[in-house]
């Protein structure tokens, strides 16, 4: 049983992983890289780090990785939205100037 | 079980690699920041599965801080951007 849910969450979150790298490679702009990158950023590390507390039990290091998986929740959605912020800010500057 | 620990470290690496291609094609320097934010916390992930791989619970503390530096990083090359 702890096998079978360890097998699902790794593959799950192997498989988002695998579908955010092609939206980076494949995607012809900025924003849509940057939606598919969130993708690979929140589920694929979440499922896969879900995927290693089951693997260990219930110990101190649980603890952490759960820390881990709480901290990349609120931080790396954050990050994705003010660089594209950023990019999209610098971009009405220059259009600004131009006119 | 520990196969499927050494095959996912595999796996990341090899996707790690196409992100890098992205950052160094990339056109704009946000598609840069984006990919290597991405490459960030696939390391992350790495870091958790190797400690698994070798049984060192300490290598733990070291994705953390590394969590912790990449956030720091993203946050202060993107205000860059802005004022550029």
């Amino acid at each position: 049983m702890k096998s079978l849910f360890f097998f699902i969450f790794l593959f799950g979150g192997l498989l988002f992983f695998a579908i955010g790298t092609l939206g980076i490679l494949k995607f012809p702009e900025v924003y849509s890289r940057a939606h598919s990158s969130a993708k690979c950023d929140t589920l694929g590390a979440i499922l896969t780090l879900i995927s290693f507390c089951i693997y260990n039990g219930f110990n101190l290091v649980t603890v952490k990785i759960v820390i881990i998986i709480i901290f990349i929740m609120i931080t790396s959605p954050t990050a994705t939205h003010i660089i594209t912020r950023g990019y999209y800010e610098k971009k009405e500057d220059s259009k600004n100037e131009n006119i | 079980m520990i196969n499927f620990l050494k095959f996912s470290v595999i796996f990341l690496s090899v996707t790690v690699f196409f992100c890098m291609y992205r950052s160094i094609k990339g056109p704009t320097i946000a598609d840069r920041i984006i990919s290597i934010n991405v490459i960030n916390t696939k390391i992350i992930t790495i870091i958790i599965a190797v400690s698994f791989i070798y049984h060192e619970t300490y290598f733990i503390d070291v994705a953390l801080v590394y969590a912790l530096i990449g956030f720091t990083a993203s946050i202060l090359i993107s205000k860059v951007i802005k004022e550029s």
